[in-house]
C-alpha cells in the first residue's frame, strides 16, 4: 500500500481546503500513515467478483407528486450568513479587478 | 440516595412512571421539568453532559402539557373513558437532544467551533415528532465534534465525565446524552450512531441505547457525518423507555429519501409488563454468538460478564449457538475508509460563506483554508484528510471501491448467520469506560473501541445495548443485533434479559461519581 510523503499530505490538505500549520502537517503525516497501515489488511481479500455495496436497505425509488410547496424564504436562508449584501451572500471577488 | 420509584424525587422514575404520575395528577409536568433542570444546575458543573439547557422553552412545553392533562382529567371525571388514553405518549416527559439535532431558533454546534453561533432556521423531522408527542426538550447534550469519536473528548467544548467515575469517559460520540440519562438528568435522550455512537456510550454508562435499522428514522435536520451509516436512536434507563422514544420518532418522512415506508410497530406496547411474561419470550429464541466478537484486547471482566449473560439467556430457555462472521476483522478498515470518505464530502459544505464560522484570507481559497483550518478540530481534520485521500484520483479503486466490496462481504456474513438464528448476542464494547485522555493521542486505539459495533452500521442492521453487570465497578454492555426492521425483537430480548436479571444485586447500583451540590 501507498505511503504518504509530506508533499502528499500537503496536496490532500489542499484538495480538502484545510489550512494546516506545519506542526499539524507533521503530526498528520505520521498518523495518516499509521492508519493507512491498518487499511492494508483489505488488500489480502480477493474481491474481483464482489459487487460494491453503497446502500444497505432495499428501498426502490420512491416518487412523489410534482407539486409546488412552500420552501425556505430569502430571510431564513440568509439569517446565518457571516456577511450579506441585500439578498445575496458576500464572497470575495474571484477575478482581479482591472484598472480603469 | 433515594431509591427508584420514591415519590419525593420524580427524577428517579422511569419515563413510563412519570407518564402515569402525570395522568394520575400526582405530579405536574412543570414540577417534573423543574426537578430535572434543578438537578442539572446542581451537578452539570462536574459532569458537563449539557451544552445548553432551555428552561424557558421547557417550562412553556410543560405548561402546555399540564393544560392538556388537566382537560383530559376533567373529561375522564365527566365520564369520557378515553380522554386520558388519547393523550400523546410522551406528554410532559423530559427529553435531551444531542447537539446535532436542529431545533428552529436554537443553537446547534455538533460539538464544533465551525458551527459556533449558528442558529437553526428549521426543525429536524424528529424535533417535530417529539413536539407532536408532547415531549419537553430540556436542552442539548455534548458530543464528539461532528459525532467523530468514541469518548466525547473530541468536543470543542470540553469533555463529559462518566457519572460512575468522573475521571473516565462516558463513551461517544453521544456521550452527553448517555451521561445525562445515567445521572438522572433526563429519563430519555436522543443520540446518533454511525459506528457505535449510541451503543458504546450506553454500555459505558449503564444505560439502554438502540441504533435502529438504517432508514428507520428520518435524518432530515440532523447534522450529517456519514450518510450511508448515520442513524438516530434513543437512550433510556430501561428497554421499555427506549422503546417508547423510538416509537415516537420512527417512520417515513418525505424529506429523507432513505427513510423507509415500512410500518412502525408500537414497540413499547408490545413489551410485557410482568417479568414472568417477559422472561417467557426467551423460550425457543434462537441466538447466535459471533466467535469473532471476542476481539483481541477485550478485557477479561467484560468477556466474563457477557458470557455470564449468555449463560443466563440459555438457562431461561434461549438456544444459543456459536456463529461465524468471518469478515469481522476487516470491519474496522472498511468503516474507516467509508465513513471518512462520506464525511469529507458532507463537511465540504462548511465554507464560511453561507452559515457558521467565517475567517478571512486573501481570496476565496484563502477564506476556505482559514475558516476550515480554524473551525475544525484535530479528529475532524484527520478524517477529512483520510476521506479526501481515499476518494482522490488514483486511490479510489484501492480504498473506497475496495471498502464497498468488503462491505458486501460483511453484510453477507450477517445474512448467512440470520438464516439459522433470530438475532445475535455479543459484547457492545471490548472495554469498560477508560480514563479521560487515555486514548486521545492514539487514534487507532480509539477506533478499536467500536470494533464490535461498527460492522452493524456497515451492514445497516439494528443493534441494542443493555446493561449486563459491572467490571472494576464500571458498567458492561450486552449487545443484541437483529435483522433489518427487527427492532421490536431487540427490545423484547432486552426486556427479557432485564426480567431474568431483575433480582441481581448489580441492578440496584447507582452512579456514585456525582455529588449533589446545594443550589
Amino acid at each position: 500500500m501507498a505511503t504518504l510523503s509530506r508533499r502528499d499530505v500537503e496536496h490532500v490538505a489542499h484538495l480538502a481546503r484545510l489550512g494546516l500549520s506545519d506542526e499539524e502537517l507533521a503530526r498528520l503525516e505520521g498518523q495518516l500513515n499509521h492508519i493507512l497501515d491498518q487499511y492494508a489488511v483489505l488488500a489480502e481479500l480477493p474481491t474481483d467478483d464482489i459487487p460494491p455495496t453503497a446502500q444497505t436497505i432495499e428501498v426502490e425509488n420512491i416518487l412523489r407528486e410534482d407539486v409546488v410547496t412552500p420552501s425556505f424564504g430569502v430571510e431564513e436562508a440568509l439569517a446565518g450568513a457571516p456577511e450579506r449584501s441585500g439578498d445575496y451572500f458576500v464572497v470575495p471577488a474571484i477575478m482581479a479587478e482591472e484598472a480603469g | 440516595m433515594s431509591g427508584i420509584g420514591e415519590p419525593t424525587d420524580p427524577t428517579r422514575l422511569t419515563a413510563r412512571g412519570m407518564a402515569r404520575a402525570l395522568r394520575a395528577g400526582d405530579l405536574s409536568a412543570r414540577e417534573l421539568a423543574e426537578a430535572h433542570l434543578d438537578l442539572i444546575e446542581r451537578q452539570d458543573g462536574q459532569l458537563h453532559a449539557w451544552l445548553s439547557t432551555d428552561r424557558e422553552g421547557a417550562l412553556a412545553s410543560a405548561n402546555g402539557a399540564d393544560a392538556l392533562i388537566g382537560d383530559a382529567r376533567r373529561g375522564a371525571n365527566a365520564g369520557d373513558a378515553d380522554a386520558l388514553a388519547a393523550l400523546p405518549p410522551l406528554l410532559g416527559i423530559p427529553v435531551a437532544l444531542k447537539d446535532l439535532v436542529l431545533q428552529r431558533g436554537r443553537s446547534a454546534t455538533a460539538g464544533s467551533r465551525i458551527l459556533e453561533g449558528f442558529i437553526s432556521p428549521y426543525d429536524a423531522h424528529i424535533t417535530e415528532r417529539l413536539r407532536e408527542a408532547g415531549a419537553v426538550v430540556l436542552g442539548r447534550t455534548n458530543m464528539d465534534e461532528f459525532a467523530m469519536g468514541s469518548s466525547t473528548e473530541h468536543s470543542a467544548w470540553g469533555p463529559t465525565g462518566n457519572p460512575w467515575d468522573l475521571s473516565r469517559v462516558p463513551g461517544g460520540s453521544s456521550g452527553g446524552s448517555a451521561a445525562a440519562v445515567a445521572a438522572f438528568h433526563t429519563p430519555l435522550a436522543i443520540g446518533t450512531d454511525t459506528g457505535g455512537s449510541i451503543r458504546q456510550p450506553a454500555a459505558l454508562t449503564g444505560t439502554v441505547g438502540i441504533k435502529p435499522t438504517y432508514g428507520r428514522v428520518s435524518r432530515y435536520g440532523i447534522v450529517a457525518f456519514a450518510s450511508s451509516l448515520d442513524q438516530i436512536g434513543p437512550f433510556g434507563r430501561d428497554t421499555r423507555d427506549a422503546a417508547l422514544l423510538l416509537g415516537a420518532i420512527a417512520g417515513r418522512d418525505e424529506r429523507d429519501s432513505t427513510s423507509a415506508p415500512i410500518p412502525v410497530p408500537d414497540y413499547a406496547a408490545e413489551l410485557p409488563e410482568s417479568d414472568d411474561e417477559a422472561a417467557g419470550l426467551l423460550r425457543g429464541a434462537r441466538l447466535g454468538l459471533p466467535r469473532q466478537y471476542f476481539v483481541k484486547g477485550m478485557e477479561p471482566g467484560v468477556e466474563a460478564r457477557v458470557r455470564e449473560a449468555v449463560a443466563a439467556l440459555e438457562t431461561a430457555g434461549a438456544e444459543v449457538v456459536e456463529v461465524d462472521l468471518p469478515h469481522t476483522d476487516y470491519g474496522l478498515a472498511t468503516y474507516y475508509i467509508i465513513a471518512p470518505a462520506e464525511a469529507s464530502a458532507n463537511l465540504a459544505r462548511y465554507d464560511g460563506i453561507r452559515y457558521g464560522r467565517a475567517d478571512r484570507g486573501r481570496d476565496v481559497l484563502g477564506d476556505y483554508l482559514a475558516t476550515r483550518g480554524a473551525g475544525f478540530g484535530a479528529e475532524v481534520k484527520r478524517r477529512i484528510m483520510l476521506g479526501t485521500y481515499a476518494l482522490s484520483a488514483g486511490y479510489y479503486d484501492a480504498y473506497y471501491l475496495k471498502a464497498q466490496k468488503v462491505r458486501t462481504l460483511i453484510k453477507s456474513d450477517f445474512d448467512k448467520a440470520f438464516e439459522s438464528v433470530d438475532a445475535l448476542v455479543a459484547p457492545t464494547s471490548p472495554t469498560v469506560a477508560f480514563p479521560l485522555g487515555a486514548r486521545l493521542d492514539d487514534p487507532v486505539a480509539m477506533y478499536l473501541s467500536d470494533a464490535c459495533t461498527l460492522p452493524v452500521n456497515v451492514a445497516g442492521l439494528p443493534g441494542i445495548s443493555v446493561p449486563c453487570g459491572f467490571s472494576e465497578d464500571l458498567p458492561v454492555g450486552l449487545q443484541f443485533i437483529g435483522k433489518p426492521w427487527d427492532e421490536g425483537r431487540l427490545f423484547q430480548l432486552g426486556r427479557a434479559y432485564e426480567a431474568i436479571t431483575a433480582g441481581a444485586d448489580w441492578r440496584a447500583r447507582e452512579p456514585s461519581g456525582l455529588s449533589d451540590l446545594p443550589s
